[in-house]
């Protein structure tokens, strides 16, 4: 499979990355060549192959369901860019 | 005081318990030799001169009541993917400036608690995204080795933790905290001469370590040597309920396992990993490998791992699908850059456009468009089968008895800073981690240990994989290999 123009720009939306024409075209010669690459796989055979979802065979560790952090506003949003009353500010986006 | 840069951990270790320095004058020794040094290698993003001198500080006075932790008074530099509180943690990127965070991650916390000093953040591939150190936003980091042949050509230090690499080859750390996705602790190890571990999945906590593709990241350390590297890996590792995927098993003493005789251990060599193109140098290398293990009384016993040659491709979906979700967070809101815009979305897309660099760009494109609607089973779902298929090689083999597995770390030595080739085609530069990367798919740990020099005199390393969690083994094994190549430094000219 291979990505157009057109595709490298919707997945640039998708990925919230803005990108010129230029941006657009390099990408999507530098996109295909890492698709291609991958195409090997289409050599193995997967049937009946279930799908790794946990590197080592354990259990997710569970905890109680209680608050043991907490009353940290101010830490939380000590490096947010724009800040008001430990909330974080961004542009309008309900008028 | 230079000379002190020159000790092992080990070394220093006694020397500081025997009272022949004080932790100051090697911290000290280890800050000087940073500022004359780091203008010619860019090792450190971030020198933390004040932190480290309070810090041996606290340690001399630990020390002189016969106090003190395991690593007292060892000066480190940390990987700038791990947390230090109120200390520059960007990751390298232009899109995390002037972070710092307010909590400190559990495997530098552990090293603190045993004593350690920190100099400073290291330098890195941006978000652990590269395999020559070439991506940071603060410009690439310098190998402290050149070529014999008087060129002075500059060379990379591999990467992702090209600046780990750096500054314990370079002298300018005892030792180094890294990270290891694909083969970011192991290529850079073997690109100057040192040595680095990749622990199994799990043994050491990925709490506060910028991810980047979670269920392949792990922290390991580079150092000097075998001892060094085992020294270290029993300070970082731990049971923290804080990662999900932390493994409750004890940590063992690895540095024990360094001199117990390997007789009647069963290494096997994989055939797949006699690839095409293999440079002499590396194919000779290894066979002197199998001849140092075979004279120490291993067993030798060709193995096959078929789907090896499938691992590089089935991570370049998986670790771009995990990065894509993990970067998301880089939005201009809670930290970082934010590029101002005409709404909220213009706003995103200009601080990401900005923030990230190329090649990470292109890894979060390629996990979007891999996780697209349509495209997840075609993609992300046949990749993470064949994990299972990479994952399975390495249990028979295991099963059938194997104990260690020998292979080459890479496909070749250092290459140079800017290399034509490599820039032109990113697969190019990504064949970097052959070797490397199965280990990752697998959850495996694996050990760099330099075992030789190229032609043009620059250091080249073999591999060792183990069984999980039998790390013991690696370092009893790379601990044999060392003794016989003995070790490598390069010639200072910087």
């Amino acid at each position: 499979m291979s990505v157009d123009l057109q595709t490298v720009k919707r997945v640039a939306h998708l990925a919230r990355i803005a990108v010129t024409e230029d941006d657009a075209a390099r990408m999507t010669g530098e996109l295909n060549a890492i698709l291609g690459f991958v195409e090997q796989l289409d050599e193995v055979d997967v049937s009946g192959v279930e799908p790794m979802t946990s590197v080592t065979p354990m259990k997710m560790r569970e905890r109680q369901d209680e608050v043991t952090d907490g009353e940290k506003a101010a830490d939380i949003v000590a490096n947010a860019p724009a800040t008001d009353a430990n909330f974080f500010l961004v542009p309008k986006v309900v008028e | 005081m230079t000379e002190l840069t020159k000790k092992t951990i080990a070394e220093a270790r006694a020397g500081l318990r025997g009272k022949e320095f004080s932790a100051t004058e090697l911290t000290n020794a280890y800050l000087d030799a940073i500022d004359r040094a780091n203008p010619s290698l860019n090792a450190y993003v971030a020198v933390t001169h004040d932190k480290a001198r309070a810090m041996a500080s606290a340690s001399d006075a630990k020390l002189a009541r016969g106090e003190g932790g395991v690593l007292e008074g060892i000066p480190l530099g940390i990987k700038d993917l791990f947390a230090t509180e109120g200390v520059h943690t960007q990751a390298a990127s232009h899109i995390l400036d002037k972070f710092e965070p307010r909590y400190e991650s559990t495997v530098t916390a552990n090293l603190w608690a045993d004593g350690a000093v920190m100099l400073g953040k290291l330098n890195m591939d941006e978000f652990a995204m590269g395999s020559s150190n070439e991506t940071s936003f603060y410009g690439p980091v310098v190998n402290p080795w050149r070529r014999a042949n008087g060129d002075n050509k500059q060379l990379v230090p591999g990467g992702s933790s090209g600046g780990s690499a750096a500054a314990v080859a370079g002298w300018l750390c005892a030792g180094a905290t890294a990270t290891d996705t694909g083969g970011s602790i192991r290529q850079p190890a073997a690109f100057t001469g040192t040595v680095g571990i990749k622990p199994t999945y799990g043994r050491c906590s990925r709490w506060g370590t910028v991810a980047f593709a979670s269920s392949l990241d792990q922290a390991g350390p580079i150092a000097r040597d075998v001892r060094d590297a085992a020294i270290l890996l029993k300070s970082m590792a731990s049971v923290d309920p804080k990662d999900t995927t932390s493994v409750d098993l004890p940590v063992p003493d690895y540095e024990a396992a360094i001199g117990r005789p390997i007789k009647g251990l069963k290494v096997g060599i994989p055939r797949e990993y006699r690839v095409d193109g293999m440079p002499d140098e590396i194919e000779k290398l290894w066979s002197q490998g199998i001849a140092w293990l075979r004279e120490a009384g291993a067993e030798i016993v060709d193995i096959s791992l078929p789907h090896t040659k499938y691992a590089l491709p089935a991570y370049y979906i998986v670790a771009p699908a995990e990065a894509s979700s993990n970067l998301a967070r880089y939005d201009g809101v809670r930290y970082g850059l934010r590029v101002p815009g005409k709404d909220i979305v213009d706003m995103y897309e200009k601080t990401r456009a900005e923030g990230f660099g190329r090649e990470v760009k292109r890894r979060v494109m390629i996990g979007t468009y891999v996780l697209s609607a349509g495209y997840y089973d075609a993609y992300y779902l046949k990749a993470q089968k064949v994990r299972t298929l990479i994952k399975r090689d390495f249990e028979e083999a295991y099963a059938s008895g194997i104990d260690v597995i020998l292979t080459p770390a890479t496909p070749s030595a250092a290459f140079g800073i800017a290399d034509e080739d490599m820039a032109a085609d990113p697969v190019k530069m990504y064949l970097n981690d052959i070797f490397t990367v199965t280990v990752n798919m697998a959850g495996l740990p694996g050990i760099a240990v330099p075992a030789g020099l190229d032609a043009s005199g620059l250091p080249l390393a073999l591999q060792l994989i183990g069984r999980p969690f039998e790390e013991e083994t690696l370092f009893q094994t790379a601990a044999v290999i060392e003794q016989a190549a003995g070790r490598f430094e390069p010639t200072k000219w910087w």
